[in-house]
């Protein structure tokens, strides 16, 4: 093929790229949970009564509780998005820190609830468990696994999130390059839709 | 720095906006729990997923910047959810048709 | 991102092998974001893990040389070609060629100076190290090395005693490295391409990275939550998969094909992208149809998505499933038919040069050839519950994944080594090598299609004495193919230190980028960035084509 070549080689800055990269990369959480919501479709399909028996157990209150922590969590993170645009640096801080204070919220909830489970003898391998019908075992699998990966996940943005605040506080982002904070925001608000799904599921199938 | 404007698309939506957004979420999630309690049967699973799908929608076109986005975003997630969807469709085309044990 | 490449104007004509950056020595390439380094990073890595893996399937066959014990003991020959598997997918074949030669030439490719994400590209280097050193650790740690075969069937990969859990997280995080291939190859293709270069203007085999690209992206998070599931299972002994908590083992083989089925086409489609590049260069003809080959790498990337069950037919799915993917399974034929006919259709009238890259690839024809149509026979359904778990599914796939991809990552090394290294092999030992490499891979794959088709079950140690015939020409087979493998890794090695030093820009008279650049390319690929204004493999009129001629 024939070219002709221009001068001036620049390469700059690419904010679309980044973006485009963390979807990307996004893609691939939505399809690790959507395998453990395969897992979930079927055997709920196969043992429909024992999955209605079990989500009888879990704490409804607790879980939509959970669920406006974690909507609003993920306003005040597109809220400092919006801040930072219309350089209001400190309150985007505010925004962050708040929204870290709500994430970490909701892991004391979780932890809370995994702990009363524990304590009325419902955890994997336990006798308890064992001696329950066998959907029901697999009920409480997936939902220690799912909502345990969810956590993890909260803990990771907890941890994305305060390094973007650091990097706030020392102009890294800025008005004009505020792409990690998008970014993180991204992250953040696909925990927040992987919650939207696991609650009715889970909590919502008595 | 030619077209450094093209690379810094501006996602304002106002403050106002995203807290109407969350409000919708908060109602929808306030429906989803008060539906949950009467048994529509069959199509209680549908509802919650039904509600749960606009929710996503909201999130993904608002906090997410989807709509301000490229054409090419928004393909990206659909080839996204698409793969996910037909994975379902097409492991329900066994489970659908036996009972194992 | 790429800020390494916005200030460096100094060094603009020194090869990225010389190029001095902020590190020097071994650390110049262990901490270097330039993608052409890393592509030879993973060159170097994928080579020892191709050895360790040759030298298990070598013990293997040997181990079948008679039937029962030849060399070793069955709980040896299960770990054997567990580690002959794992090893062999998830460290050479699936990273394989987009590794290697997707980093090192996608971006010179598309006219761009590096990838999208240059030190993501790094990472997922170091990701993969680290999971080829799990993989290595689960041989050696006490317990001994895991026997489940690559497929990490439930319910025995949660009961048996061997290291399944390292091998496990090897998988995991090999995955990992792959899926950030993707992302920064897709990106990269998105938003890094040269002026004038419209999609159509593309090389093949960009296309076909980009099709693996997605399917990187998609389907192997799937395994890795699998695969963490299985791992999470026997630490905790959370009821997920196994009956005997309920779990349902089918759903397992499900979930586990839903990404490797797929994971085939990972490993398929860069290498067509290779045949697509060669064949026009050797045949001295404008490649058919690039419309047809550069839509059938997606067409391939969507289908290959549709038809995972096809692995599960003897496994107890439903009726009706059963036909769906059956069905599915022959639509995927299409695209990969569409490619072979142009691609023979381009040789047709062609001027053909039988260099050694073309070898591979006409090679490369005739054993995909062989590998797919079989590859259709098992998705029918009824001949599939005759040859299911027999070595005629062993031919099948080594036809697919080495005689195709194996075949194909040889043509590439052989089209590209001058270009990488500005070093040129000797090309008369090379063509007499791949001679070798073809009857020894022919003699050891083929004569399973026949012992499969009478009976012989893979796996096993043993065997009846009516298949020891089969099984000693397979052996034989074998030696041939891993002598021939050793003249050319020694064919390249001494080419490097000794071999005679290229300059030329253009040795193949190529027509796509690479060879308007610098031999060994500069560190910054292009000293401007070309302007693209025609379609590849413009082979009319082309003087480049007769002065080449000429030269020879």
């Amino acid at each position: 093929m024939s070219v002709q070549h221009t001068a001036a080689a620049h390469i700059h800055r690419d904010d679309v790229a980044s973006r485009m990269g963390m979807w990307l990369f996004l893609f691939t959480e939505l399809l690790l949970f959507g395998g453990m919501f395969i897992l979930y479709s079927v055997y709920r399909f196969t043992h429909p009564e024992d999955f209605h028996l079990a989500a009888k157990e879990l704490n409804t209150v607790i879980g939509t509780f959970n669920t406006a922590i974690l909507l609003t969590s993920s306003l005040t993170m597109a809220l400092s998005i919006a801040a930072i645009q219309r350089k209001q640096k400190t309150l985007s801080i505010i925004f962050q820190l708040l929204t870290i204070v709500l994430a970490l919220g909701f892991m004391v909830n979780k932890y809370f609830e995994w702990g009363a489970k524990f304590h009325h003898g419902i955890y994997p391998g336990s006798e308890t468990l064992l001696s329950k019908p066998s959907g029901e075992i697999l009920f409480f699998g997936l939902y220690y696994v799912m909502t345990g990966l969810h956590g993890l996940h909260v803990i990771i943005g907890v941890v994305i999130i305060a390094f973007m605040t650091v990097f706030t506080m020392r102009d890294v982002i800025t008005h004009d390059n505020y792409v990690k904070l998008e970014s993180a925001g991204l992250y953040w608000h696909l925990v927040d839709i992987i919650w939207i799904f696991l609650f009715p599921l889970f909590y919502l199938i008595t | 720095m030619d077209n450094h404007s093209e690379n810094h698309t501006q996602h304002s939506h106002g403050y106002g906006v995203y807290v109407l957004v969350w409000l919708a979420l908060m109602a929808l999630t306030g429906i989803t729990v008060a539906v949950a309690g009467i048994n529509f049967g069959r199509i209680t699973v549908a509802t919650a997923l039904t509600i749960a799908s606009i929710k996503t929608y909201l999130v993904l076109t608002i906090f997410m910047h989807l709509r301000t986005e490229s054409k090419t975003f928004r393909v990206f997630v659909g080839v996204a959810l698409l793969f996910l969807i037909i994975s379902f469709v097409l492991l329900f085309t066994d489970y659908s048709f036996i009972v194992r044990n | 991102m790429s800020n390494e490449n916005i200030l460096s104007n100094n060094g603009n004509d020194v090869s990225y092998l010389e190029y001095k950056g902020k590190h020097t020595g071994i650390l110049g390439w262990l901490l270097s974001t330039d993608h052409k380094r890393i592509g030879l990073l993973y060159l170097i890595s994928l080579s020892i893990f191709l050895i360790v893996g040759v030298t298990f399937g070598f013990l293997m066959r040997l181990e079948l040389l008679t039937p029962g014990r030849t060399i070793m003991d069955p709980q040896t020959y299960n770990s054997i070609f567990t580690l002959h598997g794992v090893i062999m997918i998830f460290l050479f074949v699936v990273p394989g060629l987009p590794a290697v030669f997707g980093n090192f030439f996608l971006p010179i490719l598309i006219g761009a100076r590096d990838v999208a994400f240059p030190r993501l590209n790094l990472l997922s280097w170091y990701l993969y190290v680290v999971g080829g050193l799990l993989a290595i650790l689960s041989i050696l740690l006490p317990g001994g090395p895991a026997d489940t075969g690559w497929t990490f069937y439930i319910p025995y990969s949660v009961r048996t005693n061997t290291n399944v859990i390292p091998a496990l997280f090897a998988a995991f995080i090999l995955g990992f490295s792959s899926i950030l291939t993707g992302v920064n190859f897709v990106t990269t293709v998105h938003r890094l391409r040269a002026p004038g270069m419209d999609w159509f203007k593309m090389p093949l085999s960009v296309w076909s990275l980009y099709a693996t690209a997605w399917v990187q992206i998609l389907a192997t998070p799937i395994i890795g939550i699998t695969l963490l599931l299985v791992a999470i299972e026997r630490v905790f002994g959370v009821g997920l998969f196994d009956p005997a908590l309920g779990g349902d083992p089918v759903l397992y083989q499900h979930l586990f094909w839903i990404y490797s089925h797929p994971a085939v086409y990972i490993m398929i489609l860069p290498a067509m992208g290779v045949v697509s590049e060669i064949i026009p260069v050797f045949a001295h003809r404008t490649i058919f149809g690039y419309k047809f080959i550069a839509m059938s790498s997606i067409a391939i990337a969507l289908f290959g998505s549709l038809v995972w069950a096809h692995h599960m037919f003897t496994a107890g799915m439903s009726d009706t499933g059963q036909l769906i993917f059956s069905l599915l399974t022959m639509i995927v034929a299409i695209p990969s038919a569409i490619k072979v006919f142009n691609w023979v259709a381009t040789l047709y009238k062609g001027s053909i040069d039988l260099q050694p890259p073309m070898l591979y690839v006409l090679a490369f024809i005739f054993q995909f050839s062989i590998g797919g149509l079989t590859g259709i026979m098992q998705g029918v359904l009824s001949v599939d519950i005759q040859v299911h778990d027999t070595s005629f599914i062993v031919a099948h796939f080594h036809y697919v994944m080495f005689g195709g991809t194996g075949f194909g990552f040889f043509a590439a090394l052989h089209y590209w080594f001058p270009k990488m290294f500005g070093k040129m092999y000797n090309v008369k030992l090379a063509k007499r090598v791949f001679w070798a490499m073809f009857v020894g891979f022919n003699t050891l794959y083929f004569p399973m299609f026949i012992m499969g088709w009478l009976g012989m079950p893979r796996r096993y140690y043993d065997y009846l004495p009516e298949y020891q015939i089969y099984h000693v020409i397979s052996t034989i087979g074998s030696w041939i193919l891993v002598s021939a493998l050793f003249l050319m890794f020694g064919n390249f090695i001494y080419a490097l230190f000794k071999g005679a030093k290229v300059t030329e820009k253009n040795v193949w008279g190529g027509e796509t980028l690479e060879w308007q650049i610098a031999t060994p390319p500069i560190h910054e690929n292009f000293i401007d960035i070309p302007v693209v204004t025609e379609s590849p493999y413009q082979y009319k009129d082309n003087e480049l084509v007769l002065q080449t001629q000429e030269a020879k």
